[in-house]
């Protein structure tokens, strides 16, 4: 077995850039779940069970902000980590790049801006209204 | 209705069982062993062994382990079944909620004894009455036969698409469980066409339609209205119970209900008592009924959901209903029946005196005599004028 030597690396070397990738914001289930609050004791699924996956983008997290996570776009080098690390999915790359944060589902937690070899994502005050 | 007429087996309880068990074929038991349980697992370990069954036996290191492992299958789809007593029971504790609000319509046989301290091996019922607001459906058992008998149902019961609730169905340690009795059996393809396949609510095996199982519920979640829609389940359960024991009939030609009166019509004193010892019971009825005394019996044979109008329909016309009870609710006005079925009678008009006696705790023994002594107590209050205090009486216990 052989140990890949990494003395001297202190930033991770950038990963292959993909190939103009386009991440949009994820798609909204077909179980339609948009009025679960009024629904009464025999209208949700046996035993709690979720039956579709991916409806927790209805759990806009957004609102427990403190910080907001701001990009410069031109320190971006196209690495990707914001993306992989987000807990939430919540980095919008467009061609590869970081352009944008879903606010809904961001929650401030500042990891994107920790792992961000290139100082591109600060964290900011988040100044709400 | 025919009557079947199948050869007479002489089996143990536990042989009873593990013989419904087998019969059923579930797809998968994961069960621990524990006195006096432990003849079930190892009879069906056997058949596992020997193929007689198709089931993927998992063994596991503990109880908790074990209503763990029965969840996660019955969660994937998989008709699951396990057995347990006492201290199992009591380890299976917080995981028992979990299988009724997952509405997984696990079958498990519980057979009766004492919980710690001290330690005690022998029949009572604390264990399972312990657990009786657990969210299970509960169907105790009086004898071999219904071991078996209940067992089956069980399986129709849990899975109905009415209820898909987990039900355990019990009978008394060692006096059943242990001792020789008789048994008449179905064959294997009367039980199976009885019980047919079993088709699971959104199981997570299900790998074109991926579902999410025991979710946290949010911090302003639904929890409230999920247990409103377990109650009503198990309301729904009584009409369910009724009409798969009256399918039962039909192959068996045993009949079943809610509830098992004896010689109630015209009674004017009556006990309500659970399990192998209303067997006692008949005889010391039968005695005082040739000796003149308006004495009747009713056995309780579904206790959750409890079926109180049943009970209020029984009971109503009689002077003094004494509750047996062979587990008791400390710091309660008396034993988990006794509540029940005092509560059940309050509308009643006139409202029958509802007494509450605890017997057999730990196995201590339970003798006509004593029964008789409960009744003497019943009459003694049917005569009286004024009503009869409702403090605790005990059956055989030693006094100095």
């Amino acid at each position: 077995m052989t140990v890949e030597k990494k003395a001297g690396a202190r930033k991770p070397a950038p990963l292959r850039k993909p190939r103009a990738a386009k991440v949009a914001a994820p798609k909204k289930p077909t179980w339609d779940i948009s009025d679960i609050d009024t629904w009464g004791p025999d209208r949700h699924e046996l035993g709690a069970t979720i039956i579709e996956a991916g409806n927790s983008v209805y759990n806009e997290t957004g609102g427990w902000r403190s910080e907001v996570p701001e990009i410069d776009r031109e320190k971006c080098d196209g690495c990707m980590l914001c993306y992989f690390y987000c807990p939430d999915a919540s980095i919008i790359i467009e061609d590869g790049k970081a352009v944008g944060i879903d606010l809904e589902h961001c929650k401030g937690c500042g990891i994107c801006a920790k792992e961000c070899p290139t100082d591109a994502i600060v964290m900011k005050n988040d100044e709400k209204e | 209705m025919a009557t079947i007429d199948t050869e007479i087996l002489a089996v143990t309880g536990n042989e009873a069982a593990a013989e419904a068990m087998g019969q059923i074929d579930p797809d998968v038991v994961c069960a621990y062993p524990i006195t006096p349980q432990t003849e079930v697992v190892q009879l069906y370990a056997q058949m596992v062994a020997d193929g007689k069954v198709s089931s993927e036996f998992v063994t596991v290191e503990s109880e908790h382990s074990a209503m763990s492992a029965v969840i996660g299958s019955a969660a994937g789809g998989a008709r699951t079944m396990t057995a347990t007593s006492s201290q199992g029971y009591a380890l299976m504790w917080e995981v028992l909620y979990v299988a009724a609000s997952y509405r997984l319509p696990i079958v498990m046989t519980t057979v009766n004894r004492a919980l710690s301290g001290p330690i005690n091996i022998h029949c009572d019922h604390s264990d399972t009455m312990g657990g009786r607001d657990a969210g299970w459906i509960q169907l105790y058992g009086e004898n071999h036969q219904e071991a078996y008998d209940n067992c089956i149902q069980a399986v129709r019961i849990g899975e109905h698409v009415d209820v898909r609730l987990p039900v355990t169905h019990m009978y008394d340690g060692y006096v059943i469980s242990g001792a020789i009795g008789p048994l008449q059996m179905l064959t294997k393809e009367q039980v199976q066409a009885f019980i047919g396949p079993y088709h699971a609510t959104n199981p997570m095996l299900d790998t074109k339609h991926p579902v999410t199982v025991g979710p946290f519920d949010g911090l302003h979640g639904w929890y409230f209205e999920h247990k409103v829609s377990q109650n009503r389940a198990m309301d729904r359960a009584l009409t369910v119970i009724q009409d798969v024991a009256d399918e039962y009939a039909e192959i068996s030609g045993r009949h079943y209900g809610l509830l098992d009166p004896y010689r109630l019509d015209d009674a004017e004193i009556a006990i309500v008592v659970v399990g192998s010892t209303a067997g006692t019971t008949r005889m010391a009825v039968d005695k005082l009924r040739a000796q003149g005394v308006k004495a009747g019996m009713v056995r309780v044979r579904v206790f959750r959901p409890f079926p109180h109008e049943a009970y209020a329909k029984a009971l109503e016309h009689i002077k003094v209903v004494g509750v047996m009870d062979r587990a008791d609710s400390f710091g309660a006005q008396g034993g988990p029946v006794f509540l029940e079925v005092r509560a059940a009678l309050y509308d009643s008009e006139p409202r029958p005196q509802i007494l509450p006696f605890i017997y057999g705790l730990g196995g201590r023994d339970i003798f006509p005599d004593n029964i008789e002594q409960a009744f003497a107590v019943l009459q003694k209050a049917a005569q009286s004028k004024k009503r009869t205090s409702t403090e605790r009486r005990y059956l055989n216990l030693r006094a100095d």
